[in-house]
Parts: C-alpha cells; sequence; structure tokens
C-alpha cells in the first residue's frame, strides 16, 4: 500500500515461515531488512509554521526513557520498560490516552518487537498483542492502525532515518494525503521508535 | 628480559576466563560482570572481588543459523540468558547438548572453550560457555 516501501508488495505467512532460519524461531522475513534511505521533516515554532503552510501538524507529547544496555541485566525480557515510560511521558504531555491514538507507527525491527510495542505503549495488556493483531484490530478499520507504511520491516529500516520515517507517515496520515492507506479522520498519531535492542526508547505524539 | 604475550595479558583479566565478579557486601547484591560502584547503595555500598560457582540455569535461549562475522563455523549455535546461582545473569554460549536439553529452566555448567579465531593465522580467544548438568 506503501508505494516508495522497500518490498511494497504482500508478504504470505506461508513464506516468512518457510524464509531461513536467522535466529530461532525468527526467520529471514521475521528481520527488517538492511535499507538505504532517507527522511526530513522540518520543524518549527507554530506562528513560523504557519506561514509555510496551512496544514502543520502539531507535535504535542514527547517522552524518551532508557535502560541497560544488555538484555541480561533487564527486569524483563518480554516488554520493553523504555517504551512503557517514554509512552507514558508522551501521554501525559499530550493530555492523551493510548485509547485516544487511531494511527501510530511502531518499532518493528523483528515480529516480536511489534507485539511487545503495542503492548508496551498500551494499546492492549501484556500478553494480548498476539491476539489483537490476530483479530485485525491493527489493520486500517481496527481499533488503531500500526504502521501504515509498512512499518521496518516492509517499508525498510535505514536505521538513523527510521525515526523520521516514522514522523513523516503520521504527517501524512492527520494531512489526509496516506491514499489506500489513509486511516480516515485520524486527528492523533503516535510514534515509538527503539534504539539499543530497547535501551532507548523514543514516543512522540503528534495532532493536526 | 621479561616479554609479554598477548594470551598472557588477557590471562590476567579474570573475568574473561573465570567467572569472577564483585559483590556489594552493604546490600549482599552480586555482580557479574564486576562493578565497581553498587547501583542500589551508590557510595554506602563496600565493593569486593566475588567468584562464582559457575552454576545456573537457562532463563531464555536461541539458536542462532546467521552468524556475524568470525562464528560462520559454529552454526547453528545456541545463546542464552544465564542466571548464575548467585544471582546475576549473562549471555553465553550453550555447548555439548541434547535437542532435549536446551530447554528454560535447564540446569548449566560454566566451561572452558574457544570463542572464535582471528582468521586462519590470529588469536585464537579463549573464555567461557556453558554445558547442560546431566543427572548420573
Ligand atoms: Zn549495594
Amino acid at each position: 500500500m506503501n508505494p516508495i516501501a522497500q518490498y511494497p508488495f504482500e508478504i504470505s505467512v506461508e513464506k516468512v515461515l518457510k524464509s531461513s532460519m536467522v535466529a530461532d524461531p525468527l526467520t529471514l522475513l521475521d528481520c527488517s531488512p538492511l535499507t538505504d534511505g532517507a527522511a526530513a521533516i522540518i520543524l518549527a515554532r507554530e506562528d513560523i509554521a504557519k506561514k509555510y503552510t496551512d496544514t502543520p501538524v502539531y507535535l504535542t507529547g514527547s517522552g524518551q526513557a532508557s535502560d541497560t544496555l544488555a538484555l541480561h541485566d533487564r527486569s524483563s525480557l518480554t516488554g520493553v520498560l523504555a517504551a512503557k515510560i517514554a509512552s507514558e511521558k508522551a501521554y501525559k504531555m499530550a493530555g492523551v490516552t493510548a485509547k485516544d491514538i487511531p494511527v501510530a507507527e511502531v518499532h518493528d525491527c523483528f515480529s516480536i518487537a511489534e507485539l511487545m510495542a503495542i503492548e508496551d505503549i498500551g494499546f492492549v495488556s501484556k500478553g494480548e498483542g498476539g491476539k489483537f493483531v490476530q483479530d485485525g484490530q491493527t489493520k486500517i478499520g481496527g481499533k488503531v492502525a500500526v504502521n501504515t507504511s509498512g512499518g521496518l520491516k516492509a517499508c525498510g529500516h535505514p536505521v538513523g532515518a527510521t525515526g523520521i520515517k516514522q514522523a513523516a507517515e503520521i504527517v501524512i496520515q492527520l494531512r489526509g494525503d496516506a491514499g489506500k492507506r489513509q486511516v480516515d479522520g485520524a486527528e492523533i498519531g503516535l510514534t515509538h521508535n527503539v534504539g539499543g535492542s530497547g535501551a532507548t526508547c523514543v514516543v512522540n505524539i503528534f495532532r493536526r | 628480559m621479561h616479554k609479554t604475550s598477548v594470551p598472557g595479558v588477557w590471562r590476567r583479566f579474570k573475568n574473561r576466563y573465570q567467572i569472577v565478579g564483585t559483590q556489594c557486601e552493604t546490600c549482599k547484591t552480586n555482580f557479574y560482570p564486576p562493578r565497581e560502584l553498587c547501583p542500589k547503595c551508590r557510595r554506602g555500598g563496600k565493593i569486593s572481588e566475588k567468584k562464582f560457582a559457575g552454576l545456573g540455569k537457562i532463563v531464555t535461549y536461541t539458536r542462532v543459523h546467521a552468524a556475524p562475522a568470525g562464528y560462520e563455523k559454529q552454526v547453528p549455535y545456541a545463546v542464552a540468558i544465564v542466571q548464575l546461582e548467585e544471582g546475576p545473569m549473562l549471555t553465553t554460549q550453550i555447548v555439548d547438548y541434547n535437542t532435549d536439553e536446551l530447554k528454560i529452566g535447564q540446569s548449566v555448567r560454566a566451561t572452558f572453550r574457544k570463542m572464535y579465531e582471528d582468521g586462519d593465522e590470529g588469536i585464537i580467544h579463549y573464555g567461557t560457555k556453558f554445558t547442560p548438568i546431566r543427572e548420573s
């Protein structure tokens, strides 16, 4: 649905399961690809932004948190604590809750990472992520559309550009410019970006 | 005249070849790799050396099929997070296992092994891996 994605085509579950094993049980297609890519956004104060565009998108909440780099020093292996804390800070600053978000870009560097992300940022409770996705609740038309850009796995993961690309996708959605992948009436959007396997996480909330 | 060899220098790093870490005597928390400062007690912590028994349990694991440089010859190999009896957790390879022994909760012990080589003529790096403990 995203014409500028690295893999702009459908990939079946069967194809993912049959692709070569990388680290048990993650196969090649469970992992984000190596990508060349670039992304840009223009940040400005409201009064300045309005001189250049009639459709500014506002950054209303931003949260960052960090954790140990070593996985074996973390308090949990089934979630990213930094993501939980960063999202709580961002929701608080924006004055919204997870229930208010209709569209989000999350850091799905691996299949499991998307499930942990939607749990960490509060779209579902811990352990419910898999069922939520399976029930179609993260599709366009579901409770919250997740990774309409294709995410890291389909759109691509040009590491340094990924976070900005997520913000760009949310801006496109909030302006109603997303074409076939448009989430109807989206007024608020969220980005969740992770570094160092969860050692750091930034969550941003945007509003049109 | 005394000459130092590269392996000789490495051997002096106790925590690389044996499981030697530290303990905060104030709150009794054990650290591996060793910490010089207790994150809980800060300045109130008194740090001393602690040798661990090298016994623990598998907390989680995977089998790596696509290896980073230097590990290609070993695929597929098992990597696990192991919790030592004394508390600290570490990431390690599991070796000499039967498929049914690669599981969460499996008891394991430390063993001294070759880690990787710097090409055919480079140094062979050694270190600690873990292997299942079998009841006999
Ligand atoms: Zn202490």
